[in-house]
């Protein structure tokens, strides 16, 4: 098919008479649905509302430290506005973001399945989180919450006058949600994949979404029971983490870091599944050692769960700990890295078209590069102790899990829309918001390098006169960057019912996704698919409608143009 | 769940389902086993750290009522594998009176369970401002459950104790605090425990359950002993660290 027989088919391209938005209507069918794309976008709108909250907390944060006095906000409210950031955004957001939205509404489709294996699980995984996000809320509108979303003890057992019970509980809650969304993924993936579907024909999407399952089951239920003690400990008095009655606040940290530093890994593995989707898509080439970063993911994983002490290298843990914890943050640097190296020579000799997810993916590689090497700054012991709860903190896992995890998220949520609504976003406008997202980011965060090596530190609501500067560049940044966000949530919201038709695979990519209208059925496919190619082969699939070997006159069909 | 031996809409054959039922399970224990294990380290440091007052609070414990609630969590965890083989082997008679057995076993668990926490309330033993540890030895009237002779013992080993380590009161706090989080977590598990075998119980009077077809049966067994087994933990981390004298 070349641009111009695509041209002239444009207009034949129809919405499916049948899909799974207009299967049933009114407001139980979407409340009480069991279908996993629907949930998917249940999900969609909860994690967007607190993506909206937090980045509202992130702007009075910004705001506040234009001025080396501070210009909005008492001492006391800021302390509430940084510690409810982080709890909307990781919790609310960044945690469910990725798997609960895309992996819910694409596994089932890129396995050839009729949906999860337990599709009730699911939706109650949904109320879950939203019990749990009732009861946050609750907590920033009754006194908000000051204790830093890490919730060290005695402070938060103890010491602070804020609505601590309502959001530990709250978070407590959501874990769950998150727990029953891993344990189904990970039974979907074994036990549901269609025909001629092995183990490493899967797309790598389905590879970091099994290794993020895993995490999440073994993860989530420590910090659950860890904020069930500490909860328990304000609200009865129990005594783990009192060092008043003898109790122990590092076990505390020991025991959160255990879930919480692995929690980046659920924050970053899916975004490194979209990248893996989308490089390929966009290079017309077979992704570059498809074992290898399947394997990558799951050492991630695994390493992942062995170095959470490099959160607390000052709080006096042993020098032979540290020095273990520390080779062990070096080593999952490896796989990280094999990754990188992976996508980037994929690139090399490719086809490449700068479509929108293509922008993101590549934002999502420069600065998951930069993120992950100021993280060996901070995973080495000396360095550590010199920029350790400085604004260098802050701008390294803002580079993850911003730069990282959001590229990601935004960059597979414009390469699935088409998927999800049966209609393109314009295309022009969403290049400009993802150049725009990337020029605010790197002028937000990229000065709180420095700010941190400078040793400006965290979490305080003024600062010397000689930081300002670097400041008020970050607060102009995150003004751009909340323009960047505001973008995609109108003409994404807009393009759902006016923007053009997509057509079943618009990219063309390789996924088993593709293969079934968009918006899909309900049943997702016809007859359950029989897969007979390998992940990412553009080479041996005359279905795709591409004459390969490759021809640069062949682009993929764009948005508007 | 569904109607004798139905397949859902988004699984191929009964087989699938009934993988996909157990594997579900199975990966549910493992989180089960990291949400144990958090309290159970927070436990082993504090024990380590104070391991006296730990010994102290344990002998104020009744080993006969912990001991003959083991031995009633065995017994149900034996009705219920029964319970699971009569499902399997489709004897519906048998497989109701062994589901109400093992719900009444459960009941007895946390009945005796229940005069336990009340007897710990009523010595002054659950952590907070009014915890003391020397309640019962210095107020004898108010513990007319305990034995004398026990009692008279109890009193001697808390004077050394407490003069070994005058933060002892303090640290025996941390011990019920384990006791009650990881006794109180344990009983809430067996409630949920007892819920889902009522409503087996249910299908099973309706005669949902044949051969082919007694998944929800398995699961809730598995479910079901893991619940024991953590019992089998806890009764010796709680009630037996000091009782080799």
């Amino acid at each position: 098919m070349s641009p111009t027989s695509t041209q002239t088919n444009k207009p034949a391209l129809q919405m499916p008479t049948k899909h799974y938005l207009n299967a049933t209507y009114g407001i139980r069918s979407w409340l009480l649905t069991t279908d996993h794309k629907r949930i998917a976008l249940l999900y969609l709108i909860s994690v967007t509302f607190f993506f909206f909250i937090g980045g509202f907390f992130a702007m009075m944060i910004r705001l506040h430290l234009l001025t080396p006095a501070g210009l909005l906000l008492s001492a006391d409210t800021y302390n509430r506005m940084f510690t409810m950031h982080g709890v909307a955004m990781i919790f609310f957001f960044l945690i469910p973001s990725i798997p609960a939205v895309m992996g819910n509404f694409l596994i089932p489709l890129m396995i050839g399945a009729k949906d999860l294996a337990f599709p009730k699980i699911n939706l109650l995984s949904w109320y879950v989180y939203v019990v749990g996000a009732a009861f946050t809320l609750y907590s920033m509108v009754s006194g908000g919450l000051d204790t830093g979303w890490t919730f060290y003890t005695p402070l938060s057992t103890v010491y602070s006058n804020s609505a601590v019970a309502p959001a530990v509980i709250g978070v407590f809650i959501v874990g769950f949600s998150s727990i029953l969304t891993g344990l189904n993924f990970l039974v979907t993936i074994h036990t549901m994949r269609a025909p001629g579907l092995t183990w490493f024909r899967l797309p790598l999407f389905v590879w970091t979404h099994y290794a993020t399952s895993v995490v999440m089951i073994l993860g989530t239920p420590v910090v659950a029971i860890t904020l069930a003690l500490a909860g328990m400990e304000r609200l009865f008095g129990l005594g783990f983490f009192n060092p008043a009655m003898g109790g122990d606040p590092i076990l505390f940290q020991h025991l959160f870091w255990f879930y919480s530093h692995p929690a980046v890994y659920i924050m970053i593995l899916p975004a490194m599944g979209v990248t893996s989707e989308l490089i390929p898509t966009f290079a017309r080439k077979q992704l570059f050692g498809y074992h290898f970063v399947a394997a990558a993911s799951m050492a991630i994983a695994v390493i992942g769960f062995l170095i959470w002490t490099h959160h607390m290298f000052v709080t006096g843990v042993s020098t032979y700990a540290a020095l273990a914890f520390s080779f062990l943050t070096f080593l999952v640097a490896i796989p990280s890295a094999v990754k990188v190296f992976n996508w980037v020579a994929t690139l090399y000799g490719g086809s490449i078209s700068f479509d929108t997810p293509m922008l993101y993916a590549f934002g999502f590689i420069g600065l998951f590069l930069i993120g992950g090497l100021t993280g060996l700054f901070l995973g080495s012991l000396g360095t550590d102790i010199h920029i350790h709860d400085t604004y260098f903190v802050v701008a390294h896992f803002h580079y993850i899990m911003v730069g990282g995890a959001v590229m990601g998220y935004l960059g597979g949520l414009h390469f699935w829309w088409p998927k999800i609504t049966g209609r393109m976003y314009p295309e022009w406008l969403a290049r400009i918001s993802a150049v725009i997202l990337f020029v605010g980011f790197n002028l937000t965060f990229f000065p709180q390098f420095l700010l941190g090596y400078l040793g400006m530190p965290r979490r305080y609501h003024v600062y010397p006169p000689e930081f300002q500067v670097y400041n008020v560049m970050s607060t102009a940044g995150a003004s751009i960057l909340a323009i960047g966000y505001l973008l995609p949530l109108l003409y994404l919201t807009w393009s759902a019912f006016y923007g053009r038709v997509a057509g079943p695979n618009p990219w063309p990519a390789t996924g088993l996704e593709w293969q079934t209208p968009s918006p899909p059925p309900t049943e997702n496919f016809e007859t359950t698919p029989v897969v007979t190619w390998e992940p990412y082969d553009f080479y041996h699939r005359p279905d795709l409608g591409l004459d390969m070997p490759v021809d640069s006159s062949l682009r993929p069909v764009h948005g508007d143009d | 769940m569904h109607r004798t031996g139905e397949l859902y809409g988004q699984f191929k054959t009964l087989e699938q389902q009934k993988d996909t039922a157990s594997l579900g399970m199975w990966i549910f224990l493992v989180t089960e086993v990291m949400f144990f294990g958090g309290i159970m380290l927070a436990y082993t440091v504090n024990r380590h750290a104070y391991f006296h007052a730990f010994a102290m609070g344990s002998n104020t414990l009744d080993l006969r009522l912990g001991g003959f609630n083991t031995a009633v969590l065995i017994g149900s965890s034996f009705t219920m594998a029964m319970a699971v083989w009569s499902a399997q082997s489709g004897k519906k008679k048998l497989l109701s009176l062994f589901l109400v057995l093992t719900i009444f076993l459960g009941f007895v668990f946390l009945g005796v369970k229940y005069i336990e926490y009340a007897q710990k309330f009523n010595h002054h033993l659950v952590p907070g401002r009014n915890f003391d540890i020397t309640y019962c030895v210095n107020n004898p009237s108010k513990c007319e459950d305990l034995k004398p002779e026990e009692l008279a013992v109890e009193r001697e080993e808390i004077a050394q104790a407490v003069a070994a380590d005058p933060d002892l009161n303090s640290h025996a706090q941390l011990y019920y605090s384990a006791y009650f989080g990881m006794t109180g977590l344990h009983a809430l598990h067996m409630v949920i425990g007892a819920g889902l075998l009522f409503w087996l119980l249910r299908e099973s009077f309706a005669g949902r359950f044949s051969p082919q077809w007694n998944t929800p049966v398995d699961v809730v067994g598995l479910y079901w002993h893991f619940v024991d087994i953590v019992w089998i933990y806890l009764f010796p981390l709680l009630y037996l660290i000091d009782r080799h004298k």
